[in-house]
């Protein structure tokens, strides 16, 4: 038996190809929304994974360091690393920001991170290009995605660093490029105050007698001097030995120190199920719309085409043609439609729309599988409607009278 | 008359029912015989295209009887439970248009009939180029619908109502579009193809070119068939 609705492709293939790339850029977006989504979760991830850490040690009572503000004593993790378990502990502290560069600014996430080297927890564990930070002070390891290069200088608040190395695909939750500097340094760009407000806030703490009382010299000196140094930290990260389970060694530091901790399977879920949890709402809901847009364009399109065939379809059914032939030729066709846009949709994710995109694109192999079964599924639902027109069309039209 | 072919006797259709009910067809007898080409002539509103229906089975007569080839095909109601199969398998159909399926080649537009009765593709195409040779279209057979003439496209569509070699053949006002000397040519090639495959015809029509050609021809009117002898001129 002959294929109807081949044949009927074939015949009138521009009609079907330029309508196929018409719903496969529809497609295309929809793949992409999947991609964004996709891409978000997978820099929550990467976050977690290049902290090389195993428990994040945050502020009592919050969803620290990324999903909310934390903020500890940076002594803390002294104590952390005695506790049985624990392999290393490492200060950490995040602050997002603007950076000017030559062509433009762009927004980052600074990283403070402690003294060490490769494999301390926090510190980024591969470079593309340059070194690591080997100084106390201002240098710095920028992401590639920041646009930053080798020995460029920027301004972070108060001070100027050198970029000495570029990594790869560290980021934050929000896609934002990190850039990595000392601990120290980034403790005051985080915490200290400009000097028109060092100077205000001296003033008015020499103006208040509770800090300057006469005849307790050194009183004031050492409230202005509490006043201009930082000793917080964002979060302390950790390192678990191994054989140790990280949610018992999360326990001694919950006991020990009344902090909370969260382990890896936590934090994954506070920075998917919390933090992108409105932004993934949001593009559930594109998801949704963008099917249903493309569901009725299929319908539209599958029955004009059957519109346009009822007399041929009155002839086929007066010749004794079974309406599962006639079923067939329409759900055919609508199934190709959806090849072609599903085929049309995926090149356009992958190569248009994906690399311009300022967000992280991520296609899932199984996302797309996904995504062809949906556009199948969709084009059956769609071919109903003008299936049942197809089914009423009375044989003797063909007869006319 | 004698032999098979079809036989209709006393049918009747009724649209609607009480106040409002319209007898479209009050008295038909008919009977075609194989080989045999008759004409039915009628006024319009006379019931010509309610009879075609009823014969190619798209519509339920409302009584009487009809007999194709040795089977009673309808007697007070169906006598058959797959009434496409039967359009399919034993009953041809030649419209005012060719109505040919613009995205099949033409023969396929031939061999799709036989294909639906579940007859190999290889034999079912072997089938319509022999049609072609007789209705002389064979040079047109891998062209498509539209690069046809009007001629070229009724002889095709004569093709297709004989493909599965049925012992009736309904044709719609067949020579409606075409001028004096294609319809003739189309009459004949009816005339021609009702002798060599046993076929019974019958032929709806308006055209007064034709008309002659006929030598039994049934007028309807009111419903109502009445047969007469037709001049049976020849068409060369």
């Amino acid at each position: 038996m002959i294929s109807l609705a081949g044949r009927d492709i074939l015949h009138s293939w521009g009609k079907f190809v330029f309508t196929g790339m018409g719903l496969g850029l529809l497609i295309g977006i929809t793949l992409s929304m999947a991609g964004i989504y996709r891409g978000m979760v997978d820099d929550a991830k990467v976050l977690l994974d290049n902290s090389g850490a195993d428990l994040w040690v945050v502020q009592k009572d919050t969803l620290g360091p990324y999903a909310e503000p934390s903020s500890i004593y940076d002594d803390i993790w002294r104590g952390i690393r005695g506790i049985p378990g624990v392999d290393q502990a490492a200060n950490i502290t995040y602050l997002t920001m603007q950076v000017s560069k030559d062509s433009g600014d762009v927004r980052v996430m600074v990283a403070g991170i402690t003294p060490g080297g490769p494999g301390t927890p926090g510190w980024p564990p591969y470079l593309v290009a340059g070194r690591q930070i080997t100084r106390s002070h201002y240098e710095a390891v920028a992401d590639i995605a920041s646009g930053l290069k080798l020995g460029e200088r920027i301004k972070l608040r108060r001070h100027h660093y050198t970029i000495v190395g570029l990594t790869r695909r560290m980021v934050s939750s929000n896609g934002d490029p990190m850039v990595f500097i000392p601990l120290k340094d980034a403790q005051e760009e985080q915490f200290l105050k400009d000097n028109d407000a060092i100077w205000a806030q001296r003033r008015r703490t020499a103006q208040n007698p509770a800090f300057n009382r006469p005849g307790v010299p050194g009183l004031l000196d050492a409230v202005i001097a509490s006043q201009s140094t930082n000793p917080y930290v964002n979060a302390v990260l950790v390192r678990v030995k191994k054989g140790y389970d990280p949610e018992q060694v999360a326990e001694s530091i919950r006991r020990w120190k009344r902090l909370t901790v969260y382990t890896r399977s936590q934090m994954e879920k506070i920075l998917v199920g919390k933090l992108i949890a409105t932004a993934a709402k949001q593009i559930f809901m594109f998801l949704v719309i963008l099917s249903l847009v493309s569901s009725a364009i299929v319908a539209f399109i599958i029955y004009t085409l059957t519109l346009g065939k009822i007399r041929e379809i009155a002839v086929l059914k007066l010749i004794g043609t079974k309406n599962r032939t006639i079923i067939a030729l329409i759900m055919q066709q609508s199934i190709a439609l959806g090849l072609i846009g599903f085929v049309v949709g995926k090149i356009s994710a992958t190569l248009l729309m994906a690399p311009i995109f300022p967000k992280h694109v991520l296609l899932e192999p199984l996302d797309s599988a996904i995504g062809l079964i949906a556009v199948v599924m969709i084009c059956v639902l769609s071919s109903i409607v003008a299936i049942r027109a197809a089914l009423k069309v009375d044989p003797a039209e063909a007869i006319g009278g | 008359m004698s032999g098979k072919g079809i036989q209709i006797v006393g049918l009747r259709k009724r649209y609607g029912s009480g106040d409002t009910a319209v007898d479209a067809l009050r008295k038909v007898d008919m009977h075609v015989a194989p080989g045999e080409v008759v004409g039915l002539i009628g006024p319009s509103g006379s019931g010509k295209t309610t009879l075609l229906k009823c014969l190619g089975a798209v519509i339920e007569p409302t009584a009487g009887k009809m007999i194709l080839g040795d089977d009673v095909i309808y007697d007070d109601g169906w006598k058959v439970k797959d009434l496409r199969a039967l359009r399919r398998d034993r009953i041809g159909f030649v419209f005012q248009a060719p109505y040919l399926i613009p995205f099949l080649d033409v023969t396929d537009n031939v061999a799709l009939l036989p294909m639906l009765a579940g007859i190999p593709n290889a034999e079912a195409r072997k089938r319509a180029i022999e049609l072609f040779k007789a209705l002389d279209v064979e040079h047109r057979a891998k062209a498509m619908p539209s690069q046809l003439s009007g001629g070229e496209q009724q002889r095709v569509a004569i093709a297709r109502g004989l493909v599965n070699r049925p012992p009736v053949i309904l044709a719609d006002e067949p020579t409606a579009p075409l001028d004096s000397e294609r319809a003739l040519a189309v009459i004949r090639i009816l005339n021609d193809m009702a002798k060599k495959f046993e076929t019974a015809i019958i032929v709806v029509t308006h055209d007064e070119k034709i008309i002659p050609t006929f030598k039994r021809i049934y007028h309807i009117r009111d419903g109502v068939t009445y047969e007469e002898a037709g001049e049976g001129r020849d068409f060369e």
